[in-house]
């Protein structure tokens, strides 16, 4: 298949344009062109402090819960501008599920983690919730680790099944985009293979937009990578691409290990 | 000094302030009942206490303590978690939040003469009402809710802020998540405030000596009516509290058994904060428990 092919048949979720953003005087995201295609995986990688993480968080306008924050240029999400558009932010993040660092499971039931999202967009049916928690739970591979003990508190799960969990409670409100930022930086090896086969598997049916520190991660989940370096968008490729022929020569210092 | 002896010192002084407090408590505890427990039966909490005559009881009194008690925490809960969770989670970060915070630490240490004083002012003489519960329990609400803001601002603030992030990643709005994600989570705390804000109205003698009074109408306790004149429900009549009462026969007492019924009412006094406290710590175990399926 050729390139040109491919990228017509590939269908764009977001679109940024010249996004900048702000902490005070601190300018953190400088210029930000990139897209973000439907049913892939796309990798946001850099050092620390490089803005990743801010990145993601403006995809579902989490970032604004940070004080003093100055957002500018587009954001389009399904083709509008949601940085200059009125959105609904309740219905947005619907749409949009995320997945932080550390597994953060309420400190109530399995059930009622799962069940959380959807209860409070307006579905009460029993029958119906119970469903949504074994799809979603079915979903990240959970369901045979704890259909026994659904209404034991979320807390006695292990890490790598907390971390699951949440990504069961984001799948539960049925979102096109998932977010997932760094969530396997606090996980032993298993639990962490878990999780990126998991992605793999996902990525029919969602598109993923994941932040990692770890490289290899990145090269074993993701179609397309991002490079963050200083609050640029230093390159953005074809994964394989990247890793085996960078353009940038920060990039490749990155890639290679020269710094991190 | 080798490391391994300051170490050890320090593990010793630490341990010494702990021991202190410990007999401190003990001592005061077993002084007051075992100066009490004499005076204590049946008869004494469910007589009438008398003016002049030996053999009173207390029984008007410690409903009294137990009627402001429920009133005044009636009034502050609600508003004090209220508060509570506006400084935590919806007042701006700005120079008006900090002088309402000022405020109220300043409000919560104020002489509680002061607050009776006020109360005085405010609740008896400016309404019109004369020395009521309500007045009382109104007082008390003064001194009160300061505590129940600050417990319940620190103790919505000290829930991770990930739980938060979660619930609002999640599409889930701002009430929403204080009311399901936030509230319950600070339960435990706010609970703790709640006893401790109740453990002082309970033991408050100085806020009521001008606003709920130094006597007790006849009560009739077959009369459940509020509005009634003798219930021992209405609101709108005097009542000296056991704690009132102990400070009462103390000072100006004219009964001959007063040190006795002064020690019996110390006893009751202490015995029923002891209750109270471990009933509201069972019960906010249980709501938590309830709450969070552990």
């Amino acid at each position: 298949m050729s390139i040109a092919t491919e990228a017509v048949m590939k269908q764009e979720v977001y679109q940024v344009n010249g996004m900048n953003l702000w902490y005070g005087q601190h300018h953190a995201l400088k210029n930000i062109n990139l897209s973000i295609y439907e049913n892939e995986v796309t990798a946001i990688i850099g050092p620390s402090g490089c803005g990743k993480s801010t990145f993601i968080k403006t995809l579902n306008l989490m970032i604004q819960m940070t004080p003093n924050v100055k957002l500018a240029g587009e954001l389009n999400y399904n083709g509008s501008n949601i940085l200059k558009d009125k959105v609904d932010i309740v219905d947005l993040r619907k749409n949009i599920g995320m997945v932080f660092q550390k597994g953060n499971p309420f400190p109530q039931s399995i059930f009622d983690n799962v069940a959380y999202g959807p209860r409070v967009h307006g579905t009460k049916n029993k029958k119906k919730l119970q469903e949504i928690v074994e799809k979603s739970l079915k979903d990240v591979a959970l369901w045979d680790e704890v259909k026994d003990r659904l209404h034991t508190s979320a807390l006695s799960l292990s890490g790598g099944q907390q971390q699951r969990l949440c990504i069961a409670r984001a799948l539960a409100t049925n979102p096109d985009i998932l977010l997932m930022d760094e969530p396997t930086s606090a996980l032993d090896p298993i639990s962490t293979r878990k999780i990126e086969e998991l992605i793999l598997e996902l990525k029919d049916k969602y598109t993923i937009v994941i932040v990692t520190h770890n490289m290899q991660q990145a090269a074993r989940v993701s179609d397309q990578t991002a490079f963050f370096y200083m609050g640029e968008l230093v390159e953005c490729d074809n994964t394989n691409k990247m890793f085996s022929n960078p353009k940038d020569q920060r990039t490749l210092d990155y890639i290679s290990g020269k710094f991190g | 000094m080798n490391r391994k002896i300051t170490d050890k010192l320090a593990t010793g002084m630490f341990g010494l302030c702990a021991a202190i407090i410990a007999a401190i408590l003990v001592g005061l505890f077993s002084y007051i009942i075992i100066n009490g427990v004499s005076q204590l039966s049946f008869q004494f909490i469910t007589t009438k206490s008398s003016a002049i005559a030996a053999g009173g009881g207390i029984r008007d009194q410690l409903f009294n303590s137990f009627y402001i008690l429920f009133i005044t925490m009636l009034i502050t809960i609600p508003l004090g978690v209220g508060g509570g969770v506006f400084m935590a989670e919806y007042a701006p970060n700005n120079k008006v939040t900090d002088f309402i915070r000022t405020c109220i630490e300043v409000l919560s240490s104020l002489p509680s003469i002061v607050i009776g004083m006020f109360g005085l002012l405010m609740f008896v003489n400016l309404t019109g009402w004369g020395y009521t519960i309500i007045g009382g329990a109104l007082a008390l609400t003064v001194f009160n809710l300061p505590v129940m803001v600050r417990v319940t601002e620190d103790a919505i603030r000290s829930v991770p802020k990930d739980l938060k992030e979660a619930s609002l990643a999640l599409g889930v709005s701002r009430w929403h998540t204080v009311k399901t994600v936030l509230i319950p989570s600070a339960i435990p705390s706010i609970i703790t405030g709640a006893i401790l804000a109740s453990g002082r109205v309970f033991g408050e003698a100085a806020a009521l000596l001008f606003t709920a009074g130094l006597t007790t109408p006849r009560l009739n306790f077959t009369e459940w009516n509020p509005f009634s004149e003798t219930s021992p429900l209405n609101i709108f009549r005097p009542a000296e509290t056991l704690a009132v009462h102990i400070w009462n026969v103390n000072t100006q007492g004219m009964i001959p058994d007063a040190e006795a019924i002064a020690n019996g009412g110390s006893a009751v006094l202490v015995i029923s904060v002891l209750v109270f406290n471990l009933a509201a710590r069972w019960l906010g175990t249980m709501i938590y428990k309830k709450l969070t399926a552990n």
